[in-house]
């Protein structure tokens, strides 16, 4: 940097990176991932595709400007009854059979195999995309919302467990030893030291989960699942897209009202 | 704290009585509104098939065991590399993308409210809906493949990248920005001294972050022709072949565990 008010002497920003060989490795690694990425998606950019594409593109968007709400309306009300229900059923099971396994995947509380365990189911349960787990239950359970309740079910555990039990290592222990120490059973020990100390927490990831679960139960329905999902496919293959423009504006206002209240919850019970 | 007093002996409770009537009352009305949701999907059910699906789920696993290894040759690990490029390809887009909204949807950098308000909504719609969605979308204008899935994967993500930057620039110190406008600095010297140095570490920390779900996300919008290992998953599945499926199984699985995998590493190196 410039320290007097020499005209000769500029300043100019420091590089990111100061070592100027790793500079230059990282630059050209860059570069050589960029052109053969480019090669990649190259191969798939079809320009006569696009521009046969273009005027249905345009329709597209047109129509999505003067969404038709009527026309499907009793499909439309069925698919947003389902997900909601899916979504409502699923988070409320999802969450009480992830309470054992919050506990067990603490790592201060659950004696090493139990630890082990509940973290393994942890890791399958959130490693899968949802949409992939729940075309295995469509084949298992059959096509409905059955399938898309039990994918979304297994994913909250996940998720919810693996949240928890961070926030139950962190506890406080004098707390835990202060009502060990009244002769409590472990029973006791888990409602009256640890349960309050993570109770807003639990509370306000619940909120978050229903909010994520509901915008997983809009797209289960594309691999058969159940919901609204099912109803947006079919109206995308049928070319009806002023009804796909009113199935998106209707996710996206049930998202922002299911943003604003577990958003209001977390603040409440923060 | 409510003590009760039994028999002559004082015993303390976790609730008064009336705290126990109103909890039980907001219980009921809990489990009334699960029971009447669940008999809606009850009803949607086919039942018989419920009963036969520890049946099916074994056959399922007798199919997928053992893996077919020969399935995995070069046209798979191409559809691998494929699903890497479009994460990549997608966190860039959103980045390039999102940057600017962010801009405009962070007080005090927009340059006018309706900017605000437009960013704004283009924060919300690309955040409701999923990259499935998307991508159907997308396949449908621009044909299937894996330019598709890279606008699909991301257009998804300026929601997401727009909402956590937007947020981190309305925080930054103005202190910082007022020195470098004292100094007679234009509006793109503020932002580029001033503005942009400060929330360069959100700025890292979240493209690894999008970068790790656009992994997750890729692997699946093969599933609707975007392109990637979801093609070659939907593939085997439409096609019964559950011993190639559980190859791909495997491989999501560890794609998934190495983004997590870096993206941790990273963030702990960032922050």
């Amino acid at each position: 940097m410039a320290k007097e008010n020499t005209p000769k002497r500029t300043w100019s920003k420091p590089p990111l990176i100061k070592n100027p060989t790793i500079r230059w490795i990282v630059v050209i690694a860059i570069l050589a991932y960029a052109i053969m990425a480019f090669l990649t998606i190259q191969s798939s950019i079809d320009p006569a595709r696009i521009s046969k594409g273009w005027p249905r593109t345009v329709r597209l968007l047109t129509n999505f400007v003067q969404p038709d709400f009527f026309t499907r309306i009793k499909d439309i009300r069925i698919g947003v009854l389902e997900s909601i229900t899916m979504t409502v059923v699923s988070t409320f099971v999802g969450v009480i059979l992830a309470i054992p396994f919050s506990l067990g995947a603490a790592r201060n509380i659950a004696p090493r195999p139990v630890y082990l365990f509940s973290r393994t189911i942890i890791i399958l349960s959130r490693t899968f995309p949802e949409i992939v787990v729940a075309l295995l239950f469509v084949v298992m359970v059959g096509f409905g919302p059955l399938a898309g309740a039990i994918t979304l079910m297994l994913a909250t555990i996940g998720f919810i467990a693996k949240l928890m039990a961070e926030d139950i290592e962190d506890i406080d222990e004098s707390q835990v030893e202060a009502i060990k120490a009244t002769g409590a059973s472990w029973p006791q020990m888990v409602v009256y030291s640890i349960l309050p100390q993570v109770l807003p927490r639990f509370i306000g990831l619940t909120a978050y989960r229903l909010d994520i679960n509901f915008r997983q139960s809009a797209i289960l329905g594309i691999v058969g699942a159940g919901g609204i999902g099912a109803v947006l496919k079919t109206s995308m293959s049928r070319y009806d897209f002023d009804t796909t423009g009113a199935i998106l504006a209707i996710i996206i206002a049930i998202v922002l009202v299911l943003e604003i209240i577990s958003g209001y919850i977390r603040q409440q019970v923060q | 704290m409510p003590i009760q007093e039994i028999n002559g002996t004082r015993i303390w409770q976790k609730r008064s009585n009336q705290e126990r009537i109103v909890s039980a009352i907001l219980w009921l009305i809990t489990l009334s509104i699960i029971a009447w949701c669940w008999s809606i999907i009850s009803a949607q059910t086919e039942w018989s098939f419920v009963k036969d699906a520890p049946k099916q789920g074994a056959d399922l696993i007798n199919r997928m065991f053992p893996p077919k290894w020969s399935y995995l040759d070069g046209k798979l690990l191409k559809a691998v590399w494929d699903t890497m490029t479009i994460a990549t390809l997608g966190t860039v887009l959103g980045l390039l993308l999102a940057t600017p909204v962010a801009f405009f949807a962070a007080r005090n950098t927009t340059p006018h409210p309706v900017f605000r308000y437009i960013a704004l909504f283009i924060i919300v719609a690309t955040r409701s809906i999923h990259s499935l969605v998307w991508a159907l979308l997308l396949v449908f204008a621009l044909g299937p493949g894996v330019f598709a899935g890279v606008i699909a994967i991301g257009v998804r993500s300026i929601g997401f990248i727009a909402k956590l930057l937007y947020e981190a620039i309305e925080e930054i110190n103005p202190k910082q920005s007022e020195a470098i406008t004292a100094t007679g600095a234009s509006a793109a010297q503020v932002l580029t001294y001033g503005v942009i140095p400060q929330i360069m570490p959100t700025f890292a920390g979240l493209s690894v972050f999008r970068w790790d779900i656009n992994i997750r996300e890729s692997t699946v919008i093969g599933l609707v022709g975007a392109g990637g290992i979801g093609q070659a998953l939907i593939d085997s599945i439409n096609a019964f072949k559950w011993s190639q499926a559980s190859i791909i199984f495997i491989i999501i699985f560890i794609l998934v565990l190495i983004s997590e995998w870096v993206s941790a590493k990273a963030r702990n190196a960032i922050i």
